[in-house]
């Protein structure tokens, strides 16, 4: 892609100070993000995926290195987490509807977003629901609906389908693309699973073992919409092996 | 409805039965009145004080007492409680005198409190307050540590403010374990306020309770008994309500 980048990010490192000189989370990161590109960082436990995403949604401070978002000082995130992390005494909708509230928007309008965003995920009648009573993929899909709704700038995925059965997660990316589709939203995702990396995004970057460095940064050039049945087309099979070698 | 009577009617039949127990004693021992007053001694009594109004008077002083030593208890203990589960460095300074602090029984010094803040209301009120402090401090600590951080992670992320966070995440996400802390207090005032009284007072169930006991008027010790209860009950049932409201959403 040609445009110009939305997101720069320039020689990060973060260091966690520990009793023997610090920990090498991330050493020298650098990538740029165009508008609207789907990105996945793809690596192994242990390669500073989580921390890389953290930083990017300002919860943590970087060693060096800086973040730098041209358009606005401080973007709008919107953040999708291993594990839903919603909020058990808030029903579906209240869950969806909590970054409007934040933002003192009236409750009326709040709720009609809600609505929306409820039927943008499939989750129609489960509004009153309590998140004790959902499955793990209803619970993703709330908290992908929570993170959609106050229209951020960049939407930050964290392994958010790890928890899932593989069945559900199969679905789970169908459901994304089409809502990536639709909203046109930047994104970026941190994963280890190939396959999910390969079947929703446009680049892909795999991150080494601690130290995390970028190791390999490689355009997926696959049609859309992807089907199931991508992952059985040659290219598919190309691209897959060769971030396999990457994360060696 | 036909639930609502299953489930007290068995709450009654042992009442009933605990009452006819205690005529039973009383008339096989033949105990004289003073020692042991016979249900409907106590029964008269109570409608006597009911009817000259005393029973009612010293009955609001203690409900006052209660009350006021429970917001003032609850207000203290629930912000130095955030204090000290946000700072590591307070609580190790704050904790060796709270620690302390449980080491002194309140009954020891509550004459202290009396001489000092004199046999009003007030010397009641604090009295109180000492006792719900520290069970409702605790469960403040442990309620607002135990807010998983992953919450904090998403209310970061969506740029909440510190009130914003406060309001909409530490407070409701603690609340099963205050309302807890406050169960233990709601009970525990009722007992802040007689030992107040008993030391020295001119008015309450504590002084009535006294009353009785210097006049030989057993039946009137019964019915100061029978109002205390009644009021740990309902503050009791107070809090119960307040799960039931505020908690819905837990199993």
């Amino acid at each position: 892609m040609t445009t110009n980048p939305i997101l720069t990010v320039q020689d990060l490192s973060v260091v966690f100070p520990d009793s023997n000189g610090g920990l090498n989370a991330l050493e020298n990161i650098s990538f740029d993000v165009s508008p609207r590109e789907f990105i996945c960082f793809l690596g192994p436990s242990g390669s500073g995926k989580t921390t890389l995403l953290r930083v990017l949604a300002n919860l943590l401070r970087p060693t060096s290195g800086r973040v730098h978002f041209i358009r606005h000082h401080r973007p709008r995130i919107g953040m999708v987490f291993q594990q839903a992390s919603l909020m058990p005494w808030r029903s579906v909708l209240d869950n969806i509807k909590l970054p409007l509230e934040l933002e003192g928007v009236g409750e009326s309008k709040a709720r009609k977003k809600s609505q929306e965003m409820i039927e943008l995920v499939g989750l129609q009648g489960f509004e009153d629901s309590l998140p004790r009573d959902l499955s793990g993929g209803m619970a993703q899909r709330v908290g992908i609906a929570r993170a959609l709704i106050h229209d951020p700038d960049l939407l930050l995925l964290d392994e958010p389908f790890a928890s899932l059965d593989a069945l559900t997660r199969e679905r789970m990316w169908m459901e994304l693309s089409r809502i990536w589709q639709a909203k046109q939203k930047t994104v970026i995702m941190v994963t280890h699973s190939i396959n999910e990396s390969l079947f929703l995004a446009d680049r892909v970057l795999v991150l080494t073992q601690r130290p995390g460095q970028i190791k390999l940064d490689v355009e997926v050039a696959l049609p859309r919409p992807r089907k199931d049945d991508i992952r059985y087309t040659p290219h598919f099979g190309k691209l897959a092996r060769k971030l396999r070698e990457a994360i060696g | 409805m036909v639930k609502r009577i299953q489930n007290t009617l068995p709450v009654i039949l042992s009442i009933f039965f605990a009452v006819f127990a205690w005529q039973l004693t009383v008339q096989w021992t033949q105990l004289p009145r003073f020692i042991l007053p016979a249900p409907a001694d106590v029964w008269s009594r109570f409608l006597k004080s009911l009817n000259d109004g005393s029973l009612i008077y010293h009955t609001g002083i203690t409900l006052a007492e209660i009350v006021l030593g429970l917001l003032v208890g609850i207000t203290f203990a629930t912000v130095t409680g955030y204090a000290l589960a946000k700072s590591r460095s307070l609580e190790k300074v704050l904790s060796p005198y709270l620690v302390a602090s449980q080491a002194i029984p309140v009954v020891a010094i509550a004459p202290l409190l009396v001489i000092w803040l004199g046999d009003g209301i007030l010397s009641k009120v604090v009295i109180c307050a000492l006792i719900v402090f520290f069970p409702v401090l605790v469960n403040t600590v442990v309620g607002v540590r135990a807010v998983p951080t992953a919450l904090y992670d998403l209310m970061h992320s969506i740029r909440a403010t510190r009130l914003q966070i406060l309001l909409k995440l530490e407070v409701p996400a603690s609340l099963p374990v205050l309302l807890g802390g406050l169960r233990i207090g709601a009970t525990l005032s009722v007992i802040g306020a007689i030992v107040g009284e008993l030391v020295d007072a001119e008015q309450g169930l504590g002084f009535l309770l006294q009353l009785g006991d210097f006049q030989y008027d057993t039946s009137m010790v019964f019915v100061a008994v029978f109002m205390l209860i009644a009021l740990a009950l309902a503050l009791y049932g107070v809090v119960t309500l307040l799960e039931r409201k505020f908690l819905k959403w837990q199993k």
